[in-house]
């Protein structure tokens, strides 16, 4: 971070030389159309493949026959309330676990800074694999986990995709081992930081151990920890990977999230619009949660 | 006595600390190592765990038909793997270029007032990828794109340019904008800031953001699933998942070409990593 410290060092040096506010007015221009010149390859991106598709997906899923058909069938409304788990369970705990574990690996011994990238590989390993060798380990009494459950302590383990709840809380635990390591180091990196005198402060005036957590760490943490979790649940809200190959909805359909009920509908069904329609319903719950985002990170501009 | 019962206190984290290391390293490593048991099991298709924790022959086996390509369905290995370098890379390269772009303009220019403007990128959130993928098809046919890696890099660039330009844009708070004016004092266009000034200074993130993209492009596989119809256009992810339609499938090729496939990610993200956790965040709680 030394290059970081000269700009700064650069920067101060800037602020000292008296203010150009004529010659920027002169420029203004110019700089605007460079401006607008840098937007354009991202605004045509937005355009052409958000703005028209969910345009689009809209026109699809237009006709309220849809939604009739889909709170009339159980299979959607059981849908929900999987998505609902996946998404309410996995993504707390995962960024709560995160969070504490960002604190553990502060910790100054040489064996914990090693454990770290290790516990990164997760993140580093592609969906696919990761989960395919999941569904593998859970498939039976084939399976690594039940091998090692029989050899260990000698219990003949369950059939993790024939019951709704394992099969379920196996998508959860891939879901948590496969993205934890991210906000992991996402919250790691804000916990480096925080500027070790105040600390040290902290200390002085008696706050140490879980007293800093919850006086120092957490005020200071707090927005970052509330973007995060609701940028996750955002993206977690559309986690598709996850279900399709860990469980593979099974048993019978019954742990399908949005997402894959969603493609079940259009490619395995051949009714497209039913299946626009089922995963649209989720936009009454996703709007106000990237309305809520925009206002949380209008607050920390505030802030800083 | 004081004494002796903080040093206990000490032992007793220290024990606990020990305990959640190893217990850390088997959650992280388990799924990892059971690849490679299946991988080298030298039994086409076996699966069966037999209560030791190292197969009884293993065999590199499966790892040489998958590269010499000596079975059919992995017999266009070596072209998927460069369809799923081309996407990683193109994706990691365009996001980088997208986002920089779009986050200098809206963080450090005229552009920087407009609140809605900034947020724009977010509004792509309200729909997640996956949602998308049904007019996607449709969208993608009439761009032309119908089983083309294009399609799978624009859908990939869609959903990683938005986030990464939230993370340019925290880092480069860290970047004073005297140091902008005075590089325009000096005759610099905003075209020469952005290259000589912008770019520069923000590597760490860059790094980050490029890391990203490219895991997030070699983590897709919905999109390239439904998008790419011919095995010669097809990549790694979706040849791994066409072993699960298949009656006969051999699981140990399908593990040996998912650790191959792993390969270049874990590579490139170690590699970066240093710059990585600097990256990410250290915008978020400067002040």
């Amino acid at each position: 971070m030394s290059s970081v410290r000269q700009v700064l060092a650069a920067g101060l040096d800037a602020l000292n030389r008296p203010r150009r506010s004529a010659w920027r007015r002169n420029r203004h221009g110019s700089e605007l159309a460079w401006a607008i010149a840098f937007v354009v390859p991202y605004a045509a991106v937005f355009f052409a493949f958000v703005v028209y598709p969910v345009a689009y997906a809209l026109w699809m899923a237009r006709d309220p026959a849809l939604y009739r058909d889909l709170i009339a069938s159980p299979l959607y409304a059981q849908t929900v309330i999987n998505t609902a788990l996946f998404v309410g369970l996995g993504v707390n705990v995962k960024m709560f676990l995160a969070l504490m574990l960002s604190g553990f690996f502060m910790r100054r011994r040489w064996w914990v800074k090693a454990t770290l990238p290790v516990f990164m590989l997760p993140w580093a390993l592609p969906a696919i694999p990761a989960f395919v060798s999941f569904h593998w380990m859970l498939i039976g009494e084939e399976g690594l986990v039940d091998g090692l459950l029989s050899a260990l302590f000698g219990i003949q383990g369950p059939l993790w995709f024939n019951d709704r709840g394992l099969a379920l809380g196996s998508n959860i635990v891939a879901y948590i081992w496969k993205w934890m390591p991210f906000w992991t180091l996402t919250f790691y990196a804000a916990r480096t930081a925080i500027p070790h005198e105040i600390y040290e402060a902290a200390a002085v005036d008696g706050a140490t151990g879980s007293r800093r957590f919850t006086h120092v760490v957490l005020p200071l943490l707090g927005n970052l920890y509330l973007v995060c979790t609701l940028l996750s649940t955002l993206w977690t809200i559309g986690d598709f990977t996850t279900v399709s190959l860990v469980s593979e909805g099974a048993p019978a359909y019954s742990t399908d999230v949005l997402a894959t009920l969603g493609f079940h509908y259009a490619f395995d069904a051949a009714q497209p619009s039913l299946g626009v329609a089922a995963v649209m319903s989720a936009l009454p719950v996703l709007i106000p949660i990237v309305i809520i985002l925009m206002c949380a990170l209008q607050t920390r501009e505030v802030q800083l | 006595m004081l004494h002796s019962g903080s040093r206990l206190r000490r032992g007793l984290v220290e024990a606990a600390s020990v305990i959640l290391v190893v217990a850390l390293l088997i959650w992280s490593l388990m799924p990892v190592y059971n690849m490679l048991l299946i991988a080298l099991d030298p039994d086409e298709g076996d699966i069966e765990f037999e209560g030791i924790l190292w197969p009884p022959n293993p065999s590199l086996h499966s790892f040489r038909a998958v590269v010499t390509q000596g079975y059919w369905l992995v017999e266009d290995f070596w072209r998927q793997l460069a369809n799923s370098f081309f996407i990683g890379l193109m994706t990691m390269f365009l996001t980088t270029l997208i986002g920089s772009l779009a986050s200098f303009a809206l963080g450090r220019m005229r552009l920087s007032g407009s609140w809605l403007l900034a947020n724009a990128p977010l509004v792509t959130y309200a729909v997640p990828a996956s949602f998308l993928v049904i007019p996607f098809v449709r969208l993608m046919a009439n761009y032309g794109l119908s089983n083309s890696l294009w399609a799978i890099i624009a859908a990939n660039v869609t959903f990683a340019t938005p986030y990464a330009i939230l993370i340019l844009r925290q880092y480069a708070r860290l970047i004073p904008i005297e140091l902008d004016e005075a590089a325009q004092i000096d005759g610099a266009s905003s075209g020469q800031v952005y290259r000589r000034v912008y770019v520069p200074l923000m590597a760490p993130a860059l790094a980050a953001v490029g890391t990203f993209a490219l895991l997030l492009a070699w983590n897709e596989y919905l999109y390239q699933y439904v998008l790419l119809s011919s095995t010669r256009n097809m990549t790694v992810a979706v040849a791994i998942a066409q072993f699960f339609n298949s009656d006969e499938a051999p699981w140990n090729y399908m593990m040996a070409a998912a650790l191959i496939y792993s390969l270049p990610p874990i590579v490139i993200f170690y590699a970066l990593r240093r710059y990585m956790s600097a990256g990410l965040t250290r915008g978020a709680l400067k002040g």
